[in-house]
């Protein structure tokens, strides 16, 4: 349904996005997921047709957003990163502004409109002015007015930024309830965000791809993420005994080196860092620490930088 | 991809022929279609509802601006402030000239409009690139030509509402005088004409930039500019720069209307003006993608 080909585009002198390149299925769900200004935005507003990329081409249900680019766009439900509102309207007349804008025949503005509002839980204020509306249920009317004509394809630029725990979980539920009968692709620095809505991931660091996989395989990825290598001259078996019950340590394997040094590699839960409890005990027994280091992978350094607290939506 | 290996990749070919023969079935097709579109709502039949038709993306564009102007307090102070003048204006030549005749009170409305067409004009796309409105008119099937014709035709709209609040003045001349009716009517032709280009240029300007203020100052400079043009040939002294200023500049063009002698080339060039300046804005909005 969407197809991103060696995606590149450069403001000015700066790459924002390089050869970026990915695909979604029709009924999927995609997390577009990366630390600020890794050019998840950028991305977006190329996929959505509001900027042309410097390279690359991108095409939606088969036509090119370039040159095919007014039926691309009848396609495309877009949520903007700012919600593009009209304060001085209704939000009835503002989503039946967009309906019509989007192309969706009249005989069908009624229908569309009703579910819409319904979908997004905004009946309640369909009368009132989009400017006496909170900050969430502004959110709101933006998802709606990305799904009100029926789009095959719907892009939500983070879809639940500025909303509290209850409406992010009553959104997120929106959104996978629209999966399967649209396609979707949504952008977030959430990472938990993802592995609850989406079938697939792509994380997008520096304007690139860094990875691409399903959120369990990530997840499962990420176990790596606390692997810290030890090296010390110690004995090994009294070494590794005392490296175990460190809290926070799951596993510790250990090979002789020449020279009375131990290698150790150790894996954690993940939940703490735990070098520094790791280095204490060692210097504790009386050895001498001669390494320690993370065991970096280029994936777990994108997580960290990842907003991962959200014990808000629990 | 990885874990779906099975999905190939949607076909593009599909898609086209399936627009293409679109244009080719009958109203009563189309019709049903819709109507089978709305029952079972699978995508294919989704796609085949959405056309895009110039003409109502231009309604609905400037639908929505009138909507808003009309929602504005700005707007019913334009218009409050636009009757007052004029209505007093007219009142003081009426009782200088004791003449039944508007073509002063036409000359005095252009140069109120001068100032206060920018602003109504001054949101018009600035305020959208300003609250980010923009990405969603410019995400949507719609052409920026019919962005910018729906602004200036929604503008256009509030504007003749104004406008239309003046009828009573020459209704008064008619009940206690007798107005020469062709100067009248072709003073209107005027007023509205210029109208228009007020509110094509401010559009360009509006267009420009993302402050409604910069775009205000702006527009009135340069209306300020072109209609005072004549003044500045007729410092060059005579002769060719005179002359070509005097053809440029707005005010001149404008006699002929309230002389009831409408002057084709005076038609002509207002005409051409609006043209332009909507194309500039066109052009304006389109290269906006590019920054
Ligand atoms: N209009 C612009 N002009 C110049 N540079 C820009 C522009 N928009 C974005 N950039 C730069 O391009 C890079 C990618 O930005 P982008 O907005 O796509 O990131 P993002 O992933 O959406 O970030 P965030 O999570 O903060 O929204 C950033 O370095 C940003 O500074
Ligand atoms: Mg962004």
């Amino acid at each position: 349904m969407i197809e991103v080909q060696n995606l590149s585009k450069s403001y000015a002198d700066k790459l924002a996005v390089r050869d970026v390149s990915f695909s979604v299925e029709k009924g999927e769900i995609l997390g577009f997921l990366g630390p600020n200004g890794a050019g998840k935005t950028t991305t977006m507003r190329i996929i959505t047709g509001f900027m042309p990329a410097t390279s690359g081409t991108v095409t939606v249900a088969g036509y090119d957003v370039f040159s095919q680019s007014l039926e691309a766009r009848k396609r495309i439900g877009y949520l903007p990163e700012t919600v593009p509102l009209y304060p001085e309207m209704t939000v009835e007349a503002y989503l039946k502004f967009v309906a019509r804008l989007k192309g969706l025949p009249s005989s069908r503005i009624g229908e569309r409109l009703e579910y819409a509002l319904d979908a997004c839980q905004i009946k309640d204020v369909r009368g009132k002015l989009v400017s006496k509306l909170s900050k969430g249920y502004k959110q709101r009317v933006g998802i709606a007015q990305a799904l009100i004509h029926d789009p095959d394809v719907i892009i939500l630029d983070e879809p639940t930024v500025g909303l509290d725990p209850k409406q992010i979980n009553e959104t997120r539920q929106l959104i996978k309830g629209l999966g399967g009968q649209h396609t979707i692709v949504l952008s977030t620095h959430i990472l938990p965000e993802v592995s609850m809505t989406c079938g697939r991931v792509v994380i997008i660091s520096n304007g690139q791809v860094a990875a691409e996989d399903t959120p369990e395989n990530l997840t499962k990825r990420l176990q790596g993420r606390d692997r810290v290598q030890l090296e010390a001259k110690a004995p090994r078996r009294e070494l590794v005994d005392a490296l175990k019950v460190v809290p926070g340590v799951t596993h510790v394997s250990a090979e002789d080196v020449d020279g009375g040094r131990v290698r150790c590699e150790i894996e954690g839960t993940g939940k703490r860092d735990v070098r520094s409890e790791l280095a204490a005990t060692v210097v504790g027994k009386g050895w001498s620490l001669l390494e320690l280091r993370a065991a970096s992978m280029s994936l777990e350094e994108i997580f960290l930088k990842l907003t991962t607290r959200e014990e808000e939506a629990a | 991809m990885k874990d779906a290996p099975g999905l190939a990749v949607e076909p593009d070919p599909t898609q086209a022929p399936a627009e293409a023969d679109e244009a080719e079935t009958t109203a009563a097709e189309r019709r049903r279609a819709r109507r089978t579109a709305a029952r079972t709502r699978g995508a294919s039949s989704r796609t085949r509802t959405l056309a895009s038709y110039p003409l109502r993306n231009i309604g609905t564009i400037a639908g929505r601006e009138l909507y808003s102007l009309f929602a504005s307090p700005i707007a019913y102070l334009v218009i409050a402030f636009f009757l007052v003048m004029n209505g007093y204006l007219f009142s003081i030549i009426l009782f200088n000239s004791q003449q039944a005749s508007m073509s002063t009170s036409f000359a005095d409305m252009a140069i109120i409009l001068l100032f206060l067409a920018p602003s109504i004009t001054m949101r018009l796309l600035s305020e959208e690139q300003r609250s980010g409105t923009i990405e969603l008119l410019l995400t949507s099937p719609l052409r920026e030509s019919e962005l910018v014709l729906g602004k200036w035709l929604g503008a256009m709209g509030f504007y003749l509402v104004m406008l239309a609040l003046t009828l009573p003045y020459p209704l008064f001349l008619l009940k206690y005088g007798s107005p020469d009716l062709g100067q009248v009517a072709g003073g209107y032709v005027g007023i509205i004409l210029v109208g228009g280009v007020f509110l094509a240029i401010g559009l360009f300007i509006s267009s420009l930039t993302q402050n409604q203020i910069i775009a205000l100052a702006a527009s009135i400079g340069v209306l300020l500019v072109l209609w005072l043009f004549q003044g500045a040939g007729q410092s060059f002294g005579s002769g060719g720069g005179a002359s070509l200023a005097q053809y440029l500049a707005l005010a001149p063009h404008f006699d002929s209307f309230t002389s009831g002698n409408i002057r084709l080339n005076d038609l002509v060039y207002y005409l051409s003006l609006i043209v332009i300046a909507l194309f500039l804005a066109v052009r304006s909005v389109e290269t906006r993608r590019w920054r």
